[in-house]
Protein backbone atom coordinates (compact mmCIF):
# COMPACT_ATOMS: atom_id res chain seq x y z
CA UNK A 1 0.00 0.00 0.00
CA UNK A 2 2.71 2.22 0.81
CA UNK A 3 4.30 1.73 -2.22
CA UNK A 4 1.34 2.47 -4.51
CA UNK A 5 0.98 5.62 -2.67
CA UNK A 6 4.11 6.52 -3.31
CA UNK A 7 4.43 5.73 -6.61
CA UNK A 8 1.13 7.79 -7.35
CA UNK A 9 2.51 10.71 -5.58
CA UNK A 10 5.41 10.63 -7.60
CA UNK A 11 3.18 10.24 -11.01
CA UNK A 12 1.27 13.17 -9.94
CA UNK A 13 4.07 15.31 -9.34
CA UNK A 14 5.76 14.28 -11.96
CA UNK A 15 2.27 15.40 -13.92
CA UNK A 16 2.37 18.35 -12.27
CA UNK A 17 5.70 19.78 -13.61
CA UNK A 18 5.32 18.33 -16.43
CA UNK A 19 2.43 20.66 -16.68
CA UNK A 20 4.27 23.85 -15.93
CA UNK A 21 6.06 23.33 -19.39
CA UNK A 22 3.48 25.22 -21.12
CA UNK A 23 3.41 27.83 -18.66
CA UNK A 24 4.97 31.14 -19.69
CA UNK A 25 8.12 32.24 -18.57
CA UNK A 26 7.77 34.09 -15.04
CA UNK A 27 7.60 38.05 -15.72
CA UNK A 28 6.74 37.18 -19.50
CA UNK A 29 5.08 40.39 -20.71
CA UNK A 30 3.35 39.01 -23.68
CA UNK A 31 1.82 36.69 -21.36
CA UNK A 32 -2.14 36.29 -21.64
CA UNK A 33 -2.19 38.06 -17.69
CA UNK A 34 0.14 40.64 -18.39
CA UNK A 35 -1.58 41.58 -21.75
CA UNK A 36 -5.29 41.40 -21.13
CA UNK A 37 -5.59 41.60 -16.53
CA UNK A 38 -2.33 43.67 -15.01
CA UNK A 39 -2.96 46.79 -17.26
CA UNK A 40 -6.19 47.22 -16.24
CA UNK A 41 -6.09 46.88 -12.69
CA UNK A 42 -2.73 49.27 -13.20
CA UNK A 43 -4.15 51.76 -15.37
CA UNK A 44 -7.37 52.06 -13.56
CA UNK A 45 -6.98 51.31 -9.99
CA UNK A 46 -5.67 54.52 -8.81
CA UNK A 47 -8.24 56.99 -10.77
CA UNK A 48 -11.10 54.27 -9.93
CA UNK A 49 -10.08 53.69 -5.92
CA UNK A 50 -7.23 56.49 -5.13
CA UNK A 51 -5.73 53.11 -3.55
CA UNK A 52 -1.71 52.91 -3.96
CA UNK A 53 -1.60 49.20 -3.23
CA UNK A 54 -3.26 47.10 -6.25
CA UNK A 55 -3.65 43.84 -4.35
CA UNK A 56 -5.92 45.62 -1.72
CA UNK A 57 -8.00 47.46 -4.42
CA UNK A 58 -8.36 44.55 -6.07
CA UNK A 59 -9.07 42.34 -3.01
CA UNK A 60 -11.77 44.62 -1.40
CA UNK A 61 -13.02 46.23 -4.45
CA UNK A 62 -12.74 44.59 -7.48
CA UNK A 63 -13.39 41.27 -6.07
CA UNK A 64 -14.96 42.42 -3.04
CA UNK A 65 -17.06 39.60 -3.41
CA UNK A 66 -14.42 36.77 -2.98
CA UNK A 67 -12.95 38.27 0.36
CA UNK A 68 -16.60 38.77 1.60
CA UNK A 69 -17.32 35.23 1.31
CA UNK A 70 -13.29 34.28 2.36
CA UNK A 71 -14.42 36.12 5.42
CA UNK A 72 -17.54 34.01 5.65
CA UNK A 73 -15.53 30.62 5.35
CA UNK A 74 -13.34 31.60 8.17
CA UNK A 75 -16.13 32.22 10.28
CA UNK A 76 -17.97 29.56 9.77
CA UNK A 77 -14.73 27.40 10.35
CA UNK A 78 -13.64 28.68 13.97
CA UNK A 79 -17.95 28.54 15.11
CA UNK A 80 -17.95 24.56 13.36
CA UNK A 81 -14.50 23.88 15.38
CA UNK A 82 -15.57 25.72 18.46
CA UNK A 83 -19.57 23.81 18.33
CA UNK A 84 -17.22 20.73 17.88
CA UNK A 85 -14.95 20.90 20.15
CA UNK A 86 -16.24 23.16 23.02
CA UNK A 87 -17.22 21.13 26.53
CA UNK A 88 -20.21 22.52 28.19
CA UNK A 89 -19.96 20.38 31.62
CA UNK A 90 -18.49 23.33 34.08
CA UNK A 91 -17.11 20.58 37.28
CA UNK A 92 -13.64 19.29 35.98
CA UNK A 93 -13.33 15.95 36.69
CA UNK A 94 -9.91 16.28 37.26
CA UNK A 95 -8.25 17.75 40.78
CA UNK A 96 -6.87 21.65 40.27
CA UNK A 97 -3.66 22.98 41.77
CA UNK A 98 -3.11 26.14 43.43
CA UNK A 99 0.21 28.10 43.88
CA UNK A 100 0.28 29.89 47.29
CA UNK A 101 2.07 32.95 46.04
CA UNK A 102 4.17 34.50 49.36
CA UNK A 103 5.76 30.95 49.97
CA UNK A 104 5.52 29.43 46.77
CA UNK A 105 4.08 26.05 47.87
CA UNK A 106 1.52 23.85 45.52
CA UNK A 107 -1.24 22.87 46.89
CA UNK A 108 -3.87 20.17 45.44
CA UNK A 109 -7.41 20.45 45.79
CA UNK A 110 -9.42 17.16 44.91
CA UNK A 111 -12.41 16.62 42.92
CA UNK A 112 -15.10 17.89 44.92
CA UNK A 113 -12.87 19.97 47.25
CA UNK A 114 -12.83 23.42 47.87
CA UNK A 115 -10.31 26.58 48.60
CA UNK A 116 -9.99 27.67 52.43
CA UNK A 117 -12.58 30.48 52.76
CA UNK A 118 -11.03 34.29 52.07
CA UNK A 119 -8.25 32.66 50.27
CA UNK A 120 -6.40 35.63 48.32
CA UNK A 121 -2.95 34.44 48.15
CA UNK A 122 -3.47 31.27 46.07
CA UNK A 123 -3.62 31.33 42.62
CA UNK A 124 -4.67 28.49 40.23
CA UNK A 125 -2.32 27.24 37.95
CA UNK A 126 -1.99 24.58 35.42
CA UNK A 127 -1.88 20.78 36.55
CA UNK A 128 0.06 19.96 33.71
CA UNK A 129 2.61 22.85 32.10
CA UNK A 130 3.43 25.21 34.35
CA UNK A 131 5.24 27.82 33.59
CA UNK A 132 6.73 30.31 36.49
CA UNK A 133 9.02 32.90 34.60
CA UNK A 134 9.18 36.46 35.69
CA UNK A 135 11.18 37.02 32.33
CA UNK A 136 8.89 36.03 29.95
CA UNK A 137 5.73 37.14 31.75
CA UNK A 138 7.61 40.64 31.89
CA UNK A 139 8.97 40.35 28.47
CA UNK A 140 5.75 39.49 26.40
CA UNK A 141 3.82 41.95 28.38
CA UNK A 142 6.28 44.65 27.22
CA UNK A 143 5.97 43.32 23.38
CA UNK A 144 2.57 42.41 23.42
CA UNK A 145 1.59 46.28 22.93
CA UNK A 146 4.14 46.99 20.06
CA UNK A 147 2.48 43.80 18.15
CA UNK A 148 -0.75 45.03 18.70
CA UNK A 149 -0.22 48.84 17.97
CA UNK A 150 2.01 46.58 14.62
CA UNK A 151 -1.34 44.83 13.93
CA UNK A 152 -3.49 48.14 13.90
CA UNK A 153 -0.50 49.92 11.63
CA UNK A 154 -1.06 46.94 9.28
CA UNK A 155 -4.56 46.89 8.87
CA UNK A 156 -4.56 50.81 8.16
CA UNK A 157 -2.10 50.97 5.79
CA UNK A 158 -3.22 48.10 3.51
CA UNK A 159 -3.76 50.59 1.27
CA UNK A 160 -0.36 51.83 1.23
CA UNK A 161 2.03 48.98 1.67
CA UNK A 162 1.31 45.41 1.71
CA UNK A 163 -0.79 44.19 4.17
CA UNK A 164 -4.80 44.52 5.34
CA UNK A 165 -7.49 42.55 7.22
CA UNK A 166 -6.17 38.99 7.26
CA UNK A 167 -3.01 39.96 8.06
CA UNK A 168 -3.27 42.42 10.73
CA UNK A 169 -6.47 40.36 12.24
CA UNK A 170 -3.63 37.61 12.78
CA UNK A 171 -0.86 39.46 14.27
CA UNK A 172 -3.34 41.14 16.36
CA UNK A 173 -4.48 37.28 17.20
CA UNK A 174 -1.13 36.16 17.34
CA UNK A 175 -0.65 38.85 20.35
CA UNK A 176 -3.35 37.54 22.27
CA UNK A 177 -2.07 34.06 21.81
CA UNK A 178 1.44 35.51 23.02
CA UNK A 179 -0.38 36.78 26.16
CA UNK A 180 -2.35 33.59 26.68
CA UNK A 181 0.68 31.47 26.19
CA UNK A 182 3.11 33.52 28.20
CA UNK A 183 0.72 33.82 31.24
CA UNK A 184 -2.40 31.05 30.84
CA UNK A 185 -5.31 30.48 29.05
CA UNK A 186 -7.99 32.19 32.32
CA UNK A 187 -5.88 35.01 32.60
CA UNK A 188 -6.27 35.70 29.01
CA UNK A 189 -9.94 34.59 29.23
CA UNK A 190 -10.80 36.99 31.41
CA UNK A 191 -9.73 40.02 28.61
CA UNK A 192 -11.02 38.35 25.85
CA UNK A 193 -13.38 35.25 26.46
CA UNK A 194 -14.47 32.95 24.23
CA UNK A 195 -18.10 34.57 24.03
CA UNK A 196 -16.87 37.75 23.16
CA UNK A 197 -14.30 36.43 20.46
CA UNK A 198 -17.32 34.43 18.60
CA UNK A 199 -19.38 37.35 18.96
CA UNK A 200 -16.49 39.49 17.32
CA UNK A 201 -16.19 37.67 14.70
CA UNK A 202 -19.43 37.43 13.57
CA UNK A 203 -19.81 41.29 13.89
CA UNK A 204 -16.69 41.18 11.44
CA UNK A 205 -18.86 39.63 8.99
CA UNK A 206 -21.45 41.69 9.68
CA UNK A 207 -19.49 44.83 9.02
CA UNK A 208 -18.37 43.20 5.70
CA UNK A 209 -22.15 41.98 4.82
CA UNK A 210 -23.47 45.09 6.33
CA UNK A 211 -21.35 47.61 4.04
CA UNK A 212 -22.12 45.77 0.71
CA UNK A 213 -26.17 46.04 2.13
CA UNK A 214 -25.55 49.68 3.28
CA UNK A 215 -24.82 50.49 -0.63
CA UNK A 216 -27.56 48.19 -1.97
CA UNK A 217 -29.91 50.88 -0.04
CA UNK A 218 -28.14 53.86 -1.15
CA UNK A 219 -29.35 52.80 -4.92
CA UNK A 220 -25.89 51.21 -5.80
CA UNK A 221 -24.58 47.42 -6.42
CA UNK A 222 -23.82 45.15 -3.55
CA UNK A 223 -20.53 46.39 -2.22
CA UNK A 224 -20.32 49.34 -4.66
CA UNK A 225 -18.67 51.84 -2.31
CA UNK A 226 -19.01 54.92 -4.37
CA UNK A 227 -22.38 54.95 -3.05
CA UNK A 228 -21.24 56.04 -0.12
CA UNK A 229 -20.00 58.82 -0.76
CA UNK A 230 -23.13 60.87 0.34
CA UNK A 231 -23.06 59.50 4.27
CA UNK A 232 -18.81 59.84 4.27
CA UNK A 233 -19.23 63.55 2.66
CA UNK A 234 -16.38 62.80 0.36
CA UNK A 235 -16.25 62.41 -3.63
CA UNK A 236 -16.92 58.81 -5.02
CA UNK A 237 -13.47 57.87 -5.72
CA UNK A 238 -12.28 58.84 -2.40
CA UNK A 239 -15.68 56.85 -0.72
CA UNK A 240 -14.22 53.95 -2.63
CA UNK A 241 -10.79 54.31 -0.25
CA UNK A 242 -12.64 54.95 2.47
CA UNK A 243 -15.12 51.85 2.13
CA UNK A 244 -11.88 49.54 1.75
CA UNK A 245 -10.43 50.55 4.90
CA UNK A 246 -14.30 49.95 6.51
CA UNK A 247 -14.80 46.36 5.45
CA UNK A 248 -11.04 45.75 6.08
CA UNK A 249 -11.42 46.49 9.62
CA UNK A 250 -15.20 43.92 9.46
CA UNK A 251 -11.89 41.46 8.17
CA UNK A 252 -9.64 42.01 10.64
CA UNK A 253 -11.96 41.68 13.40
CA UNK A 254 -13.53 38.19 12.12
CA UNK A 255 -9.71 36.88 11.57
CA UNK A 256 -8.75 37.85 14.88
CA UNK A 257 -11.75 36.79 16.83
CA UNK A 258 -11.53 33.31 15.02
CA UNK A 259 -7.53 32.99 15.61
CA UNK A 260 -8.13 33.35 18.95
CA UNK A 261 -11.26 31.32 19.61
CA UNK A 262 -9.41 28.50 18.12
CA UNK A 263 -6.55 28.55 20.09
CA UNK A 264 -8.62 28.67 23.33
CA UNK A 265 -10.26 25.56 22.26
CA UNK A 266 -7.68 23.68 21.02
CA UNK A 267 -4.97 24.05 23.43
CA UNK A 268 -7.72 23.25 26.53
CA UNK A 269 -9.01 20.14 24.52
CA UNK A 270 -12.90 22.35 24.60
CA UNK A 271 -12.69 23.08 28.51
CA UNK A 272 -11.39 26.23 28.43
CA UNK A 273 -10.06 26.07 31.73
CA UNK A 274 -6.02 24.67 31.43
CA UNK A 275 -4.56 24.82 28.00
CA UNK A 276 -0.81 25.25 27.19
CA UNK B 1 17.52 37.92 -7.81
CA UNK B 2 20.46 36.01 -7.19
CA UNK B 3 19.52 32.72 -8.99
CA UNK B 4 22.08 30.29 -6.02
CA UNK B 5 19.71 31.71 -3.07
CA UNK B 6 16.16 31.00 -4.87
CA UNK B 7 17.95 27.43 -5.52
CA UNK B 8 19.10 27.08 -2.03
CA UNK B 9 15.59 28.29 -0.76
CA UNK B 10 13.82 25.51 -3.33
CA UNK B 11 16.13 22.71 -1.88
CA UNK B 12 15.13 23.50 2.17
CA UNK B 13 11.81 23.65 0.82
CA UNK B 14 11.66 19.92 -0.25
CA UNK B 15 13.74 18.94 2.20
CA UNK B 16 11.54 20.12 4.76
CA UNK B 17 8.67 19.17 3.22
CA UNK B 18 10.12 15.75 3.04
CA UNK B 19 10.97 15.89 6.42
CA UNK B 20 7.60 16.76 7.62
CA UNK B 21 6.16 14.04 5.99
CA UNK B 22 8.91 11.32 6.93
CA UNK B 23 9.68 12.43 10.70
CA UNK B 24 8.02 10.53 13.54
CA UNK B 25 7.83 13.06 15.90
CA UNK B 26 4.83 14.49 15.30
CA UNK B 27 5.70 18.07 17.25
CA UNK B 28 9.14 18.21 14.99
CA UNK B 29 6.82 17.82 11.94
CA UNK B 30 5.33 20.87 13.24
CA UNK B 31 8.00 23.22 13.55
CA UNK B 32 9.29 21.22 9.69
CA UNK B 33 6.26 22.35 8.25
CA UNK B 34 6.83 26.24 9.98
CA UNK B 35 10.17 26.06 8.11
CA UNK B 36 8.27 25.18 5.20
CA UNK B 37 6.07 28.10 5.59
CA UNK B 38 8.88 30.54 6.70
CA UNK B 39 10.63 29.09 2.90
CA UNK B 40 7.51 29.68 0.68
CA UNK B 41 7.41 33.17 2.67
CA UNK B 42 10.75 33.91 1.23
CA UNK B 43 10.03 32.44 -2.26
CA UNK B 44 7.00 34.63 -2.14
CA UNK B 45 8.71 37.73 -1.71
CA UNK B 46 11.24 37.14 -4.30
CA UNK B 47 8.81 36.56 -6.83
CA UNK B 48 6.81 40.24 -5.72
CA UNK B 49 4.18 38.70 -4.33
CA UNK B 50 4.68 40.78 -0.94
CA UNK B 51 1.03 40.29 0.03
CA UNK B 52 0.80 36.55 -0.34
CA UNK B 53 4.43 36.52 1.07
CA UNK B 54 2.94 38.61 4.49
CA UNK B 55 -0.31 36.03 4.90
CA UNK B 56 2.34 33.48 4.65
CA UNK B 57 4.45 34.60 7.04
CA UNK B 58 1.63 35.60 9.55
CA UNK B 59 -0.63 32.74 9.12
CA UNK B 60 1.66 29.86 8.13
CA UNK B 61 4.83 30.71 9.49
CA UNK B 62 3.10 32.20 12.83
CA UNK B 63 -0.41 30.85 13.88
CA UNK B 64 -0.99 27.65 12.70
CA UNK B 65 2.28 26.70 13.77
CA UNK B 66 0.96 27.41 17.31
CA UNK B 67 -1.85 25.70 16.68
CA UNK B 68 -0.06 22.79 15.52
CA UNK B 69 1.87 22.83 18.97
CA UNK B 70 -1.18 23.07 20.97
CA UNK B 71 -3.42 20.64 19.40
CA UNK B 72 -0.05 18.20 19.26
CA UNK B 73 -0.10 19.31 23.15
CA UNK B 74 -3.71 17.72 23.84
CA UNK B 75 -3.03 14.53 21.55
CA UNK B 76 0.39 12.10 21.48
CA UNK B 77 3.77 13.60 20.53
CA UNK B 78 4.14 9.93 18.37
CA UNK B 79 3.25 9.21 15.18
CA UNK B 80 2.22 5.83 14.21
CA UNK B 81 2.93 5.61 10.81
Amino acid sequence: MKTFGIIAVVLCGALLIYGTVDFPEWGDPASPASTYVSPYYIEHSIPDTSVPNIVTAILADYRGYDTMFETAVVFAAGIACIFLLRIEKRDSPRSRLYRHIPTGVTIRIEQGGRLPEGSRDLERIDSVWVPYDLIIKTGCRLVIPFIQLFALYVIAHGHHSPGGGFQGGVIFGAAIILYALAYDLRTAQTHLPIRTSVLLSSTGVLIYAGTGALCLLLGANFLNYSALAGLLGVDPVTARSHGILIVEIGVALAVMAVMVGLYYIISSAGRLDEGL
Amino acid sequence: MIWQLEFIILILIIFSGIGALMVKDLLGAGILFSAYSFMMCLLWAIMGAVDVAFTEASVGAGVSTVLFVAAIFRTTRRSKD
